[in-house]
């Protein structure tokens, strides 16, 4: 019988415990941060999408369009496109595209990337109806106002042209020993070619 | 033709004070959830969130109403309708000041536990009608639940009509004049376990509306969204209007029966405005209570109504007879 | 219970289905309950609804590229998930990892656990029907989250380690931000108990539901806190140690009751003692680099069978790899601690009302991704 009353008594008494706990959160203020008039300000290792980073010395990326992003990336949603421009060293970055529908944010990419040309962004406002929102290229999203022409340097340009000039000729001779030569004609063509991307590659 | 006049505006009256409150109870039990949790509660739409009511009540009554291929048209349709007269047709017998009242019954009190019953048998008919399995478990629920809880309310309603003599609900109330101290619940001279008494049938009244941490018939945890699981649009918007409905008659009962109706506590103005101060009082504390407690299962229940609350009431109906007998 | 069955008139019983959608299942879980009345004759999980082939996944891709999958296996505790992979990996192909990285891992891994903890707290409540305590637990836990991004970048799906140590350092704004932390979350845990756990009604529901004996536990594998309710004192922190520690003072609580609240104190306890974890490390945290120079690009075990295993939040995470002395592991064998846990629930469920069921299954903290994995 008692342990009957006891057991009543620690019930209502539990039970305006709680109720006192909750009044007494009911009387503090809310925490509630109201998303769309404020904003959370993101720590700066914050992982939103990857970005190029801006070098202030020339005003441009610093990727060298090697590719071990794309390599070390488990879900493939990097790819680089590149071209050789005349007179310009190394490869040319055209586009950097980023499939961000298949990300996970691991951080391969940065922490593969030898150049320090990508780093993680602080964007987290991303919203949209389509896919292909989130097929960033990342080349345009550094330089919204128009990629910029890359700068060519005379010198590299009147050396890359006379090593051209010496390769042609060079396989222009070839052609004409070749000729000559109607056994090793294979062989020489095979040779000239292989020289010439070996030339670009110096370059 | 007085008395055309006098069904006209009470009716008007009635409508338009349970529309009011139907629609910001919602608005009341949202906004204390959310300070409760530390949050704010509706707040984008109007000043306050005041026009929240306003837009759901739009929304809900702009949706499609679907009728589940199981179901039995006819008593899916009628459910939430029953459910709702029943909990309006109640308020006809409320007095809300002296001479504020709808119609004064002699059986008031009788009349509202007679209509009220037919509350659970809504409920009962949605679950079977929407012929969905979790709708049917929450409506057998939904019925052992009212009936187990409807036994000590009576007995408790029959305590404080052996006290006053009267059913009638004025009645009732006209003998708790002169301070708080002649109230129902401190009326220690008509017996000692008045306060008791008053808690019981708060606690009765809770679960009778179905309110947590006695919502069985919805537990969302457990049966998605019990009888109103198929109902959207306004078959769900009656369901929730005639709970609010069911709630407000529910405090105001225990207003009337225990917190002396519209008298006032020292004595001096009585009016309705008293019993509107209670009777949202009493409100509060079951919004504060639902979103305190956790829910209790089904054995939980029926245990604490046949081990602690019919026993109660019984003791304190003897001891009631007893007092009558030797003072 | 049974000899209430058995004394049923009616034999009728109909089939419900909790799930894929369901409020309780707590995602894509879909439990085909055989009932008679409200009582449960036979409850079946069915299982597959988010299976992703994440062993598979580990066996066509390179160690490297494997990283992302850890986290999105028990996305609540990823630290720990990732804490396992780095073991395995170091262990294969023999890296040492410097004292500071192991100590910001522990630091990490155990933030993780509370965070996990305190979700679970929240959810559970909510399976019984209170809504409040959520929100409460969720408060506390986005001070957490906050306390990780700065760290780790993401706020659920970390992936943050690295061989031989982590992907950057903590810095002094983390250590003083988790001091704070500590402090502002310790007297929040009594307020929980008065709260939730005096609760009469809880009690009720908790009390002597959902009986799990440590030999089911032995039968079906359950581990972590289900074992430690079971009466069972075993944590592979302590009974296995990895990385460091043993070099910290903290308690295991078990709970001989073998109930659901036996289960729910456990959890309780545990975030205190990873507190004490917490502080200890953020007092001996030595300086020096956090991860390990000598790191191949290109990682390649020796040929061998590899097997690793932590204490995660939900019980024992273990990992198995058959490294056939390539780049990419031939066999990847992923032991998901929830797994274990929920084929106990159709033996332990025989014969309980529907909304005891519930209580019990949300008693064994289930995370369905990383049970079908």
């Amino acid at each position: 019988m008692s342990g009957y009353f006891k057991y009543l008594f620690d019930g209502i008494k539990s039970l305006a415990i709680g109720l006192k706990i909750t009044n007494k959160e009911f009387l503090t203020k809310p925490i509630t941060l109201q998303y769309p008039h404020e904003s959370v300000k993101m720590t700066p290792r914050y992982r939103g999408h990857i970005e190029l980073i801006r070098n202030d010395e020339t005003s441009t990326h610093q990727c060298v369009s090697c590719g071990m992003c794309e390599k070390g990336c488990p879900s493939g949603c990097i790819s680089v496109k590149s071209k050789k421009v005349p007179g310009v060293k190394g490869k040319v970055l055209t586009a950097y595209i980023l499939n961000f529908t298949t990300c996970s944010l691991c951080g391969q990419c940065v922490e593969n990337c030898k150049f320090g040309a990508i780093r993680f962004s602080n964007e987290y406002n991303l919203a949209s109806r389509r896919k292909e929102d989130y097929i960033f290229n990342l080349l345009e999203r550094l330089h919204p106002e128009g990629v910029p022409e890359p700068k060519v340097d005379p010198e590299l340009l009147k050396k890359e042209q006379e090593k051209k000039e010496a390769a042609a000729k060079a396989a222009a001779e070839k052609k004409a020993a070749a000729a000559k030569a109607a056994a090793e004609k294979e062989a020489a063509e095979k040779e000239s070619a292989g020289g010439e991307s070996k030339a670009e590659e110096k370059s | 033709m007085d008395e055309l006049i006098r069904i006209l505006s009470y009716f008007v009256g009635i409508a338009a004070f349970l529309g009011l409150n139907l629609a910001y109870l919602g608005w009341v039990e949202r906004k204390g959830a959310g300070h409760i949790q530390r949050r704010n509660g509706p707040k984008e739409v109007g000043p306050y969130g005041l026009l929240q009511p306003l837009a759901d009540g739009l929304k809900l009554m702009s949706k499609q109403l679907i009728v589940p291929d199981n179901a039995d048209r006819i008593l899916y349709m009628a459910a939430p309708v029953l459910c709702m007269v029943a909990s309006v047709i109640l308020f006809v017998a409320i007095p809300w000041g002296e001479n504020l009242v709808p119609r004064e019954f002699d059986f008031g009190l009788l009349m509202i536990f007679s209509v009220a019953s037919a509350a659970g048998l809504s409920i009962l008919m949605g679950g079977w009608a929407s012929g969905n399995k979790y709708s049917l478990i929450a409506g057998t629920r939904a019925v052992s639940q009212s009936v187990a809880y409807e036994v000590p309310m009576l007995i408790t309603a029959i305590t404080i009509v052996m006290i006053s003599g009267s059913m009638n609900l004025n009645e009732i109330v006209r003998q708790q004049a002169g301070g708080f101290w002649h109230w129902n619940f401190l009326a220690f001279n008509k017996s000692i376990f008045m306060p008791i008494s008053f808690l019981v049938f708060f606690t009765c009244s809770m679960a009778e509306t179905n309110r947590a941490p006695f919502d069985l018939g919805e537990a969302e945890s457990e049966l998605v969204a019990g009888y109103i699981t198929e109902y959207g649009g306004m078959g769900f918007g009656l369901f929730m209007m005639a709970e609010y409905a069911n709630l407000m008659i529910g405090c105001s009962l225990t207003t009337i029966l225990f917190l002396g109706g519209w008298q006032c506590p020292f004595g001096i103005f009585p009016g309705p405005h008293w019993f509107l101060i209670k009777m949202y009082f009493l409100i509060w504390c079951f919004v504060w209570i639902r979103w305190t407690y956790p829910r209790t299962t089904l054995w939980g229940l029926l245990n604490l109504s046949w081990k602690y609350l019919i026993p109660f009431s019984l003791v304190n109906l003897l001891v009631t007879a007893l007092f009558i007998k030797v003072f | 219970m049974s000899t209430l069955l058995g004394q049923s008139q009616l034999q009728e019983t109909f089939e419900l289905n909790i799930g894929p959608q369901h409020p309780a299942t707590h995602g894509v879980l879909r439990l085909k309950v055989t009932m008679d009345g409200e009582y449960i004759v036979k409850a079946e999980p069915v299982l597959g609804y988010i299976h992703r082939m994440h062993e598979k996944m580990g066996e066509n891709r390179t160690w490297n590229k494997f990283w992302p999958n850890l986290g999105r296996l028990d996305y609540l505790s990823a630290i720990a998930y990732n804490h396992g992979y780095a073991g395995l990996v170091e262990r294969a192909a023999g890296i040492e990892v410097p004292e500071r990285a192991e100590y910001i891992r522990v630091i990490t891994v155990e933030l993780n656990r509370i965070q996990s903890h305190l979700l679970w707290f929240g959810a559970f409540v909510l399976d019984l029907g209170g809504f409040t305590p959520l929100m409460y637990a969720f408060d506390e836990r986005e001070q957490i989250l906050d306390l990780l991004e700065s760290v780790t970048g993401s706020r659920l799906t970390y992936c943050y380690f690295r061989f031989g140590g982590v992907y950057n350092d903590i810095d002094d704004d983390f250590i003083t931000g988790t001091r704070a932390f500590i402090k502002r979350f310790r007297p929040q845990i009594p307020m929980y108990h008065d709260l939730v756990t005096g609760n009469v009604i809880l009690m009720e529901r908790l009390v002597d539901i959902g009986h799990v004996s440590s030999e089911m536990c032995r039968k079906y594998g359950a581990t972590g806190p289900v074992l430690r309710g079971s009466g069972v004192n075993f944590d592979i922190r302590k009974n296995e140690p990895y990385s460091v520690y043993p070099e910290f003072d903290f308690d295991v609580p078990v709970y001989t009751e073998c109930d659901s609240m036996a289960r729910y104190m456990v959890r309780m306890k545990e975030m205190e003692q990873s507190l004490r974890i917490i502080e200890q490390a953020l007092d001996k945290i030595p300086d020096g680099p956090y991860i390990a120079e000598k790191v191949p690009k290109m990682i390649k075990p020796v040929k061998g069978d590899y097997h690793f295993a932590v204490e995660a939040a939900r019980g024992t995470f273990s990992m198995r790899t058959v490294s056939d002395g390539t780049n990419q592991s031939y066999r990847m064998r992923l032991r998901s601690p929830t797994y274990s846990n929920l084929s106990l629930f159709e033996e332990a469920s025989r014969g309980m009302l529907l909304a005891d069921a519930l209580a019990f299954m949300g008693s064994l903290d289930l995370v369905i991704p990383e049970m079908d994995r």
